[in-house]
């Protein structure tokens, strides 16, 4: 089905995406159907520049588990780095 | 038998007078010929919509289908655009209602065309298809395993879509629905409760419900594909127009 559900997020960072890296400043988030993936439904994340217009990118497409795994990795490797080292407020 | 067709990227009226990019394909005689508006899905005006709007006219209809998201997005790639489209809350209701109503439109003032249009959609387009119907003036609408044109949203589920099942009434044409039986969205319940709708309000409809096939069994290129429901289903979709396309 298409479910329609998005989330979105305001992020801080980069992508490459097909023309090389650019700024991101939007993370989007559904489950629906992917574009590539070979399963009907996916977790499909973003990461965009709207500013920079549909072309700037970056899109992932994963399983329920793969995006569950991605997000204990996140936790485990901002957990095992010092707290606030990438952090946006940094000297 | 002279079969040549012309495929080619137009420029239609859409909501609002909005110039709006669409995907053409008649075949090339002089009619009279019905006339079909594809509704694209949510993942974008791509190249297995335009290889429906290509069938029709191989088939002898006149074809066109709107790139719903020339708006947010001109140009770009099926998949960015749809993405964009996304992140700016989808297509509204009433400006997809306007786009349809321009692409019918633009088929009805070809020289070819008998005046008779119909429409189609699949997953997020089979609800628009329908949304479609009961707001314009058509001949024949097909609803392809569209969810929540009835059923009930889940508890807690972020819907930016309401069901539009009450406007089953409003309905200007006959309707065509293709389902699988094994999908939840649109659950063979929710099929049930559309049905009932439609004889409520005393509409022509038929229903097909496909055995061991779930959503999206029409698209060849994703795993839930089932060859002898789509290959039934073009049949059963092809059929139908002929009967209510007809001059």
């Amino acid at each position: 089905m298409c479910t329609y559900l998005t989330e979105l997020a305001e992020i801080q960072g980069s992508g490459k995406g097909a023309a090389g890296y650019l700024p991101l400043t939007t993370a989007m988030v559904c489950v629906d159907h992917p574009q590539h993936a070979p399963f009907e439904h996916t977790v499909n994340i973003d990461f965009l520049n709207p500013a920079m217009g549909p072309s700037a990118r970056v899109a992932v497409e994963l399983t329920e588990e793969s995006a569950l795994a991605l997000i204990d990795a996140i936790r485990a490797a901002l957990a095992a780095a010092p707290p606030g080292l990438a952090s946006a407020p940094q000297s | 038998m002279y079969d040549a067709l012309l495929a080619e990227t137009v420029t239609i009226t859409g909501h609002g007078g909005d110039a709006i990019e669409a995907y053409s394909a008649r075949p090339l005689t002089a009619g009279p010929l019905g006339s079909v508006v594809v509704i694209h899905h949510m993942p974008g005006y791509d190249a297995g919509t335009k290889e429906m709007v290509r069938r029709f006219a191989a088939e002898g209809f006149n074809a066109v289908c709107p790139n719903l998201y020339t708006r947010e997005a001109p140009g770009a790639s099926p998949d960015d655009a749809s993405a964009t489209a996304r992140a700016l809350g989808g297509v509204p209701d009433e400006r997809l209602v306007g786009d349809v109503a321009g692409a019918a439109a633009y088929l009805r003032g070809l020289t070819s065309s008998n005046g008779r249009v119909g429409t189609i959609g699949h997953c997020s387009g089979g609800r628009q298809a329908f949304l479609a119907a009961a707001h314009l003036e058509l001949q024949a609408a097909v609803d392809c395993y569209g969810a929540f044109v009835t059923g009930t949203v889940p508890e807690g589920f972020p819907l930016q879509v309401q069901p539009i099942g009450h406007l089953a009434k409003d309905l200007s044409c006959p309707l065509l629905g293709i389902f699988g039986a094994d999908d939840q969205y649109p659950s063979p319940e929710a099929v049930a409760e559309l049905e009932e709708l439609m004889k409520a309000a005393g509409k022509e409809y038929e229903f097909h419900s496909y055995e061991g096939a779930g959503h999206g069994f029409f698209a060849v290129d994703r795993p839930g594909y089932r060859p002898q429901a789509a290959t039934d289903g073009w049949a059963k979709i092809l059929d139908f127009y002929r009967r209510h396309l007809s001059a």
